[in-house]
């Protein structure tokens, strides 16, 4: 890859005439991405419907593979890198994966503590009956 | 011409910070577009926390286990990372400048795209015939609104691919028609990634 230049951003690949050793480095890049996210896409369906698991474990797997499977996404079809040329774009990136962490986990822990501290009253509030 | 200087031997690009020059078009588009591209992520968050936070909520009504068919999402999400893949191969064909492969890929990722659209459209009509409408519960709300939003994007990137593929028909590969496909190509992918935390989320976990 030395021969790319220095500035890539993400999914880009343009500016320059490439020769064939380049196109098959990046079909082989885009194939091993489809290839580790069925792999990872195959785990998530077989973990969701085994009985050999332990139940309350399996939704914590499942968030994990998708995880994973998120990464797979971002490094072989955006071709996120460490590369110093993509510094702005990782920057950017983490930003986005903070805001998302806060909203996500921040909504479920005051939600969670809400229902489990605030109503004495038990069912009565229970989310699952409320209409 | 500045624009050669980075494609010297040594990295000109150090820490995020540029000496060779303001940085080309088309990596200010892209990185542009990007931020984009995360504060969509970040919209999809809230909704993917409401769902999270009200998926119990049924009051009364069905539960994701009696609603969700788990064969057709596995469809659905082969449907959504094929496609993302050819739209890799169209990407290729467009480096390459190789106008009929890019067609191609292209007509294969918009026909596995809207494959996808229709199984969901089916799944929706199907919920809505036996009752399960969005204002049945909160979760049934949290759940049309979460999974609709992404649908929404996908049609709209159905409609982009549409328009792109007439932008190379009737203007060929210019940079400017390039950039806007470098544009699609991000958000086709960032559809994809949404997706994987849809089925994992709302179709495999929320089922259970």
């Amino acid at each position: 890859m030395s021969t790319q230049p220095h500035d890539r951003a993400p999914g880009d690949n343009t500016g320059l005439a490439r020769t064939p050793e380049e196109t098959l480095s990046e079909l082989l890049v885009y194939t091993t991405g489809l290839v580790l996210a069925v792999l990872l896409t195959g785990v998530s369906f077989w973990a969701a419907n085994t009985t050999l698991l332990w139940p309350p474990g399996v939704a914590l797997g499942l968030a994990v593979l998708a995880i994973a499977q998120m990464g797979v996404h971002l490094v072989f079809f955006i071709h996120i890198t460490t590369g110093p040329d993509n510094t702005n774009n990782v920057l950017a990136l983490a930003f986005g994966i903070l805001i998302v962490m806060l909203v996500m986990v921040g909504s479920l822990v005051i939600m969670a503590s809400l229902n489990a501290n605030m109503m004495p009253a038990g069912d009565l509030m229970n989310l699952q009956t409320q209409h | 011409m500045s624009s050669t200087a980075v494609f010297g031997e040594e990295p000109l690009a150090t820490g995020g910070v540029a000496y060779g020059g303001p940085a080309p078009k088309r990596i200010v588009v892209a990185f542009g577009f990007w931020i984009f591209l995360l504060s969509d992520i970040v919209m999809f968050s809230t909704l993917f926390a409401t769902y999270a936070v009200l998926g119990h909520a049924t009051a009364g009504g069905p539960g994701g286990a009696q609603l969700f068919n788990q064969a057709r999402v596995a469809i659905e999400t082969a449907c959504l990372l094929l496609s993302s893949y050819t739209c890799g191969l169209m990407w290729m064909a467009i480096g390459a400048r190789n106008r009929s492969a890019t067609y191609l890929a292209a007509a294969v990722t918009f026909v596995l795209g809207a494959t996808f659209l229709g199984l969901e459209a089916s799944e929706f009509a199907g919920m809505i015939r036996i009752g399960a409408t969005p204002e049945r519960s909160a979760f049934l709300s949290a759940f049309f609104t979460l999974v609709g939003c992404h649908g929404a994007h996908v049609t709209f990137g159905l409609l982009w691919l549409i328009v792109m593929m007439a932008q190379i028909a009737t203007r060929g590969f210019r940079p400017t028609v390039e950039r806007r496909l470098a544009c699609f190509s991000l958000f086709w992918h960032a559809l994809d990634i949404i997706w994987v935390g849809l089925f994992s989320v709302v179709y495999l976990i929320g089922a259970r």
